[in-house]
Order: C-alpha cells, then structure tokens, then sequence
C-alpha cells in the first residue's frame, strides 16, 4: 500500500459517518502505521513524513503514537524476528535461560538486531501458547517446550539457517 | 452462500444441516487445530488423515476444530460416533486411525491417554480426568466446530438465541434476564454485565457502540484467543445480542496485535456472517442494522483497561483517562458516545443465557458468582491448557484432579490468580472455593483467568520482581503514582534479589505498594503492587530470607554462599570448566571455591552433574567450617536459635493462678503451697494485670516483720517487667538475669497467658544445649 494512497475513508468503515475529519484521520493513523511497517519492516522518518502530509496530522502527534506502542520501530530489523516468550507460565518454566543462550550465541541484548540484519532478538508478554511454555516465535512459527540444551540448539540452528 | 431473509430461514437451514450434512451418528475425526497443537503439527496430522480417507473410500468428515484444551498433549483428535479421545497424534499413525477405529471399531491403543505409565488408558473423552469436571459454556463450541465455518456453529445451535430474542423478547427482557443471570464481567473485575447494559442503555444518545475487549494481555492467560480462534461466531451472536438491546449500530472488537490468528479468524467470521445477513444492514429481515470492524492493537498492556482501550481506539497514544465520564456514559466511550464494553468471555457467555434462561446459568456456580469460569492452568502442573469449570470448584480439584497434580512429583508452593494484577496463593488456601468474593477475599483477583502454578522452585521474591517488571514496563506513564511507585519498587526488590537487602526494605515496599494503589488513576496501577503484596504476607519468611541471610531457597536468585561438598563430588571438574571467573580451584584430591572471586553466577552450580555444589546461607559457613555441622542439623540449631516464649509455653502444662490485690499474704501463701507454684499474679477487681507475688515477696514480708494478715495491695514491691510470647528465648534470658528476675510474666495485650520462670526456661533448653554439644563434639 502506498502511503499517498491511503483511502481515509473506506479505511474507517461505516463509522465514518458519525465522525468529523480530524476524526477520521486519527481513528485510520494507527492501521496507516501497522501497514506501513508490514511493508517497510520498519518506520523510517521519511515514510512518517509522507504519511504526516497525507493524513494531515503533524509530525511530532504521528511520533507520538507511533513510540507509544511497543511494536512500532524505527529502526531496521532483522530477517527474523525471534520473539523469546516471558509470560508467567513460560518465566516459572525457565525461559530466563532461553534468553540468555539466545542472547550469548548472538552477542546481542534483547530489543537489538544482529549487525548483519540477520536477526532481532526480542522478548515478548506471552504469546497465548502456555501449555507449551516455555516459547519462542521465530517470525510467526512457534517453537515450544525449550527445556534442555538439545532443544535450545535446535532453536538456535533453525535461526541460522536462511 | 444465501443470504437469510428471516427467522424461518434460519431455523430451516438449521434442521437441513443437522438432518442432511451435519446429521448425529456421522463419521467425524475432530483435530485440534489451535496455536498450540498446530505448533506440534496438527495440520500435517489432518492432512495426513484426509489423504489416507481419500485412499480407503470411506466416508470420514476431518474437521479442523478450535482449541480442546489439553494443550500439553497436542495434537489432539476427537473420535466420533466412537467417542474416542487421542492425544500425541504423529501424522504417521493416520493410517491406524482409519483402519483401527473406523475399519474395526477400536481405539489406537498408543494413542490414548494415560495418567502415567502404569495407569491403564482412557479410551473415551469424558474418562480423561482432564476433562471429566469441566462444564463449558463460554466454551462450548471451542474444539467441537469448524471456526472457520459458521454453518457448523448453526448446526450446534447457534443464532438460536437472537432467534428466540428477535422473535418474543424485547430489548428489557433480554436486559432483564442478563441482570436476573447475575453474569458478572469475566475481563477481571466481575462487574454485573446487565448492570452494565442497562447503564449504557439508560445514556441518552442516538449512537451507542458495542466493544468487545480482546486485548488479552496478561502473560499466562488465553481463554480470549480461544473463543476467537475457536469459536468466533459465539462471540459475534454475544455482541450482536447486546447491540439490540442498546440500540446500537456499530461494534468493535479489540483484538491484541499478537494474535494474528484470531485476527484472521474474526475476519472470515464477519464476512460469513454478513453474507447470510447475519450481520449488516436488515439482519434476518428485522429491520436492525449492525456491523462489526475489528480493530488491531499495537502492543500496549495498558490498553485492556477500558478508558485507554477507547483511546487506542481513537488513534491517541494508549493513555487512560480519568472516570467519570464512565464509558456507558455520554462524553465517555469512543468519541464521547456511549459505548459498553465487555471482555470476549463474557459476550460468549451471553447467546447460551438468552438461550436456555437466566435460571438455568443461576443453578450452576456459587451464590455471588454464578455459571462457569475459564482458566488457563499453566505452569508447574502435569496437564497445562484451557479448562472451564464451574464457579465454587476449589483451587486443589483444579490443580491436583484438572491438572493432574506437578510435575516431578515436587511440593506445591503456590498458584498465582489473575495476571499481573493478582496475587499468590498459598497452600493453606488451596482448598478455597474459586469464585470473585472469595479470590479477593485473600488478596487475590480472578482476573482473566490466567493460572499459573509454582512449586518449591519457584523464588517467590523472583514471582513478584517477574510481575513488577512487567508491569513497570507497562506503565503508561501518565501518572506519577504507577510510574514512579512501581520503578522505585523493582528498584527495592531488584535490591533484595541482588543480595543487598537491608533492614526496613520490605515495610518500605509494604507502604510503597499500598501507596501506588491508592494513588493510581487506572487499573494498572492499582493492581499492579498486588503480586509484590500477597507475595510478602503469604511468603515473608522468604523475604527476610534474602534480606538477613542472604539466601534464596529455591535457589533461583543469584546469591548465597557456593561450596562444594565434598562427600559428594566425584572429581569431574566440570564446575572448574563452568566457572568464568576462576574462582573454583583444584587441589591435588578436592576442588573447592574460593569465595574471594566467586561471582555467585551459578554456573558451576548448574554444570555440576551430581548437585555436590551447594548454595547455603552465610553464616552457616561459618558454623560449619567452625563446627564441621551439616547444614540439616544447622537447619535444626537455625529453628531453635527462633524459639519464642511461645514454644516454652507450649513444651508444658502451665496454669494461669491468680489472686485478688485485696487477698491477704496468709491466703497467698496458702494458694501457693496448694498449687505448688512459686509465683502468683495479683490482679484487679477487672482481672487487669497489677504486680507479681513471688517468694521473695515472702521473704521481704517475714524479714521486714510484716503481719501475714496484711493486704498484698498494701506492701511495697517492685514495678512488673511483662513479657510478649513472640519474645525471643534467648533476649527474655538476657532480661530476666540484667533485672535479677526469676519469674516471667507472659502477656499478650491485656491477656495473661502464663508464667515462665527461669527453671523453665533451663529444662527446656537443656536437651538443646545437650544436642548442640553432642553435634559439636
């Protein structure tokens, strides 16, 4: 999707009717957003410019929003984004390790991307999949049951692998 | 698909389907297809199945269903008409399914559940223990249709209740009976949803909007992913039932960023629901419009409290706004129209209500909290997923007959309720019926659902930081109270954990934590010290653990003191290899760890393959390098060195003997050779605490020639030093011989409890110093 073809209007739906302009083109601002990060993987300034000017919305109220919300970057990120669950049922089961493999196998900390884009190592609230805690998602698959270190090279040669 | 014109369509199509392709008896292979078992594999094992039905010619239905709940076990598979339940299905074993139970009528033995491997198996669904006392209603379609199809959902009876509401009820009676239901608002509060709908129905404005709150945050909860992965169409009746009776034309469902399955779920649902006119303009030809958009959150706990909900809704920053205006109110909801938003849950439970009758949903459950609740059992427990049982069920049925019990058979420490926002439970409690009064009634809150269970390695310090940084992370930030309170909180507990605790920390998070409630604007922070709270009154012991001594029993926080027993170690020396500090060094037959460069990091504690590296407290080093004690018999020597006046108390029969202050010193004595006892309490007219009489008193009395006919009021003796029974063993003795007293009064507040005297304390501590010096010696 182009950001100046954004459609304010059909965006919204029918609840459009009920809204006024500057409405409308906030109610659109945060789905404008998610789909610009699907197609650029990230949300570089000159994008949120492009989109600033489309929407009509100033620059600093779209940083606003955008740095509020936890899965909005601004920065690029790696192919694959490796997500190390550390919900309550996963966190008593030990994911804390999973990190920490993770963290030492790549010499990264959690929350950055390997320098060659390979990779983001991130941490995450709970995915929803506790009976198989503790979880990790690499992009969207989800790897479960990480307990002993067969299991954690596993996870670590499928990141490695392109 | 044929758009539905009016309620007899409806009802037609029903009865074909349930007649012709959906009629009972037919053959069925139900897979579980939810994240979890699809993460195992489900969708190769359905495939597989339907290439081997395929090959065989018969006439097997392969339906890929929502979520089953013994997620643990995925994938699942349902058997029908057989009735037969499988679990751990590889997609190798299609073939014995097809040819085994459907050729020959037999379960797959291997395939069946058992509770452990001496058990014998379970061949039918309702014998799985799992399964055997849950009740779904919230749940009901869950894993037993098609998500993906909403004539499956019409086939099960669903749309039947907005048939029945459309055709005899109006929008009072329905509120009427959601009110006389007594359903409470499954998100966490228990707010009565009928309550609440006829608030926002009583809001005089045109426009009214319906939310639903699927911004499912709290980690270890997933009942809401379920219904919307499994069973969405519940979901859309729920809202569009509450629409009717508001009013309302427009719907939203707030569907968290992470869930991007129910997202396209929900999808499908609406546009199969629109085009059998089940939502949209004129649905089934009664003239009501409704439709439903869904929107996708962007990664913010805080937006599942209603007040930010609606602003993320708006296109603002996730900020909660400050109440009144309610959201039922004008000026309140999404663009100031009122708006009454539920839980998923709770809509879900709605269609089943209008359905069978207010009375039907009140005999189920407890008093206050009638019907069923969903729970996420995950943690320390054998069978972890989604379960739904009755309110009043106790929290041990859950765990021990549910669960299935822990794993490796360890002890069970506690269960944590309700998310980020709840508490711990400990043991004591487990037999506590499950419902909202009672959760909050010992510090915790039902929640959403989530249960997570921990056992004896579980640091519950750890839990409560574990909470704490979520939350703190999670903190809007708009208020000073939750933002700067639970920052200077972790700060605390992050201290403690860290081996440098100090005294006066835990009050300090105790005041903390009750000021953070009292101060925040939302539900966040006002829940979020909850975890931290019920973590220090269930488990203080714990804390003043890490705090005094440094020490942490599960052994999960990184300090303590690292030795290496040598009676254990078998020489490996993969501790020496482990340690990145060079602090484990080797001798010629012993390693041992020097603690001037131990870093506590515990790697050499984890590398040790026979658990010879061991973590104990400080000052027990020390005993044992002094005294060469093992740490069971320091464990001992640690209880007794607590021992309070209580204990002594307790170790004999002890009579309380009293005299009046009036009482002559003739009676007094006489009462003490009777009782053979060398003291006494004079008391007053109201039984109130004056002096002792002891005899030394008769000693003074007898050198001082004072007439035994005198008053014991009227003769002078020295003021009385009273004693608490939580006083310490060891301070009442360092009193007693500084004031040159052999008697002890023991008072609680005004009570006397009983008199100890220093031969007491001798004979009982006596086998305690004879104990002391056998071990020593």
């Amino acid at each position: 999707m182009k950001i100046e073809e954004i459609d304010i209007d059909e965006q919204i739906g029918e609840v459009g009717n009920l809204l006024n302009r500057q409405e409308k083109r906030k109610g659109v601002l945060i789905h404008a957003l998610q789909q610009t990060q699907e197609d650029l993987g990230f949300l570089p300034e000159d994008a949120l410019k492009r989109l600033s000017k489309t929407l009509g919305i100033p620059l600093v109220e779209i940083y606003s929003v955008a740095s509020f919300y936890k899965m909005f970057h601004f920065k690029p990120r790696g192919r694959k984004v490796v997500r190390v669950c550390l919900g309550t049922a996963c966190y008593v089961r030990g994911s804390k390790k999973v990190l920490a493999e993770l963290e030492n196998t790549f010499n990264i900390k959690s929350g950055d991307t390997t320098e060659d884009l390979a990779m983001t190592l991130e941490t995450v609230g709970c995915v929803g999949c506790c009976g198989l805690a503790p979880v990790t998602t690499i992009n969207e698959e989800v790897r479960g049951e990480l307990v002993g270190g067969r299991k954690i090279e596993g996870l670590i040669s499928s990141i490695r692998e392109d | 698909m044929e758009r539905l014109n009016n309620i007899e369509n409806i009802r037609k199509v029903r009865a074909d389907l349930v007649e012709g392709v959906f009629r009972p008896g037919r053959n069925v292979v139900k897979v579980c297809c939810g994240l979890p078992c699809s993460t195992l594999g489900s969708y190769k094992v359905a495939k597989a199945l339907e290439d081997e039905i395929s090959r065989s010619g018969l006439q097997i239905d392969v339906v890929k269903t929502g979520c089953q709940g013994l997620c643990q076990k995925g994938p699942l598979m349902q058997i029908e008409p057989h009735g037969f339940f499988f679990q751990k299905v590889r997609p190798e074993k299609a073939k014995d399914v097809v040819s085994y139970t459907y050729s020959a009528g037999s379960p797959v033995r291997e395939l069946l559940y058992r509770d452990s491997f001496l058990d014998k198996p379970k061949e039918l669904f309702e014998e799985v223990p799992f399964y055997k006392k849950q009740l779904k209603i919230a749940l009901r379609n869950t894993g037993n249709i098609d998500p993906f199809n909403v004539y499956h959902y019409i086939s099960v009876g669903g749309y039947s209740a907005i048939e029945k509401m459309f055709s005899t009820m109006s929008p009072e009676q329905v509120i009427e009976e959601v009110k006389k239901a007594n359903l409470r608002g499954r998100g966490g509060a228990g707010f009565p949803a009928g309550i609440k709908w006829a608030h926002s129905k009583k809001a005089a404005s045109k426009i009214k909007f319906v939310i639903a709150n699927g911004d499912e945050g709290d980690p270890g909860a997933f009942m809401d992913r379920s219904v919307m992965e499994g069973d969405p169409h519940s979901l859309l009746e729920g809202m569009l039932i509450c629409a009717y009776v508001l009013d309302a034309h427009y719907g939203f469902i707030y569907v968290r960023h992470e869930y991007p399955l129910a997202i396209k779920t929900l999808k499908i649902a609406i546009k199969q629901a629109e085009e059998l006119g089940l939502l949209g303009k004129d649905i089934l030809g009664t003239g009501f419009d409704f439709s439903i958009q869904i929107r996708e959150g962007a990664g913010a706990f805080v937006c599942g409290e209603s007040t930010s909900l609606v602003a993320s809704l708006e296109g603002e920053r996730g900020f909660p706004r400050p109440r009144p205006p309610r959201l039922s109110e004008i000026g309140g909801g999404v663009w100031g129209y009122p708006s009454n938003l539920n839980n998923i849950e709770t809509y879900a439970c709605v269609p089943p209500i209008i359905e069978k009758g207010a009375d039907w949903f009140l005999s189920i459950g407890t008093q206050g909290s009638a019907g069923t609740k969903v729970f996420s059992l995950a943690g320390k427990v054998k069978n972890t997923g989604l379960v739904e049982v009755p309110m009043g069920i106790t929290l041990r049925e859950i765990i021990f007959d549910i669960g299935g019990g822990i794993i490796n058979n360890k002890k069970f420490k506690a269960v944590q309720t309700g998310g980020p926002s709840g508490g711990c439970i400990p043991e004591q409690y487990l037999d506590l019926p499950v419902d909202f009064d009672s959760l909050s009634k010992v510090g915790s809150i039902m929640g959403s659902g989530g249960m997570v269970v921990m056992d004896e390695d579980n640091c519950m310090v750890d839990i409560a930081k574990f909470f704490l940084t979520f939350t703190q992370a999670e903190s809007c930030g708009k208020c000073p109270p939750c933002r700067i309170g639970t920052y200077q909180m972790l700060q605390l507990l992050e201290k403690i954990t860290s081996g440098k605790g100090e005294e006066g920390d835990i009050e300090k998070l105790e005041r903390l934590g009750k000021m953070v409630k009292l101060g925040s604007l939302c539900g966040l922070g006002n829940s979020a010290p909850n975890p931290v709270l019920t973590t220090i009154k269930y488990f203080r012991d714990e804390y003043e653990e890490h705090v005094y001594d440094k020490y942490c029993r599960a052994k999960v926080c990184n300090i303590g003191v690292f030795m290496i027993e040598q009676s254990e170690c078998i020489l490996c020396g993969l501790c020496k290899q482990a340690c990145a500090f060079n602090a484990v060094k080797e001798t010629r037959r012993s390693f041992f760890i020097d603690q001037d460069y131990c870093t506590k990091c515990k790697s050499c504690y984890l590398a040790c393959p026979v658990g010879a590296v061991k973590i104990m407290k400080e000052k027990y080093k020390r005993l044992e390098e002094e005294f060469r004690l093992s740490s069971e018999s320091l464990d001992e020597i640690e209880r007794r060195r607590q021992m309070t006046l209580r204990d002594v108390l307790a170790s004999r029969p002890c009579e309380v003997v009293m005299i009046r202050k009036d009482s002559t010193i003739s009676e007094a004595v006489s009462i003490m050779t009777q009782k053979s006892v060398s003291g006494l309490f004079v008391v007053d007219e109201s039984d109130k605490l004056v002096r002792l009489f002891t005899e030394r008193d008769i000693v003074h009395c007898v050198f001082n020639n004072i007439s035994f006919d005198e008053v014991i009021g009227n003769i002078s003796m020295r003021d009385i030093i009273t004693f608490d029974p939580s006083t310490k063993v060891s301070s009442a003795l360092a009193i007693a011989s500084k004031q040159k007293i052999r008697h002890l009064p023991v008072v609680e507040g005004d009570k006397i409890i009983g008199m100890i005297t220093f031969r007491d304390i001798i004979s009982y501590l006596l086998p305690e110093v004879c104990y002391m010096a056998e071990t020593i010696y």
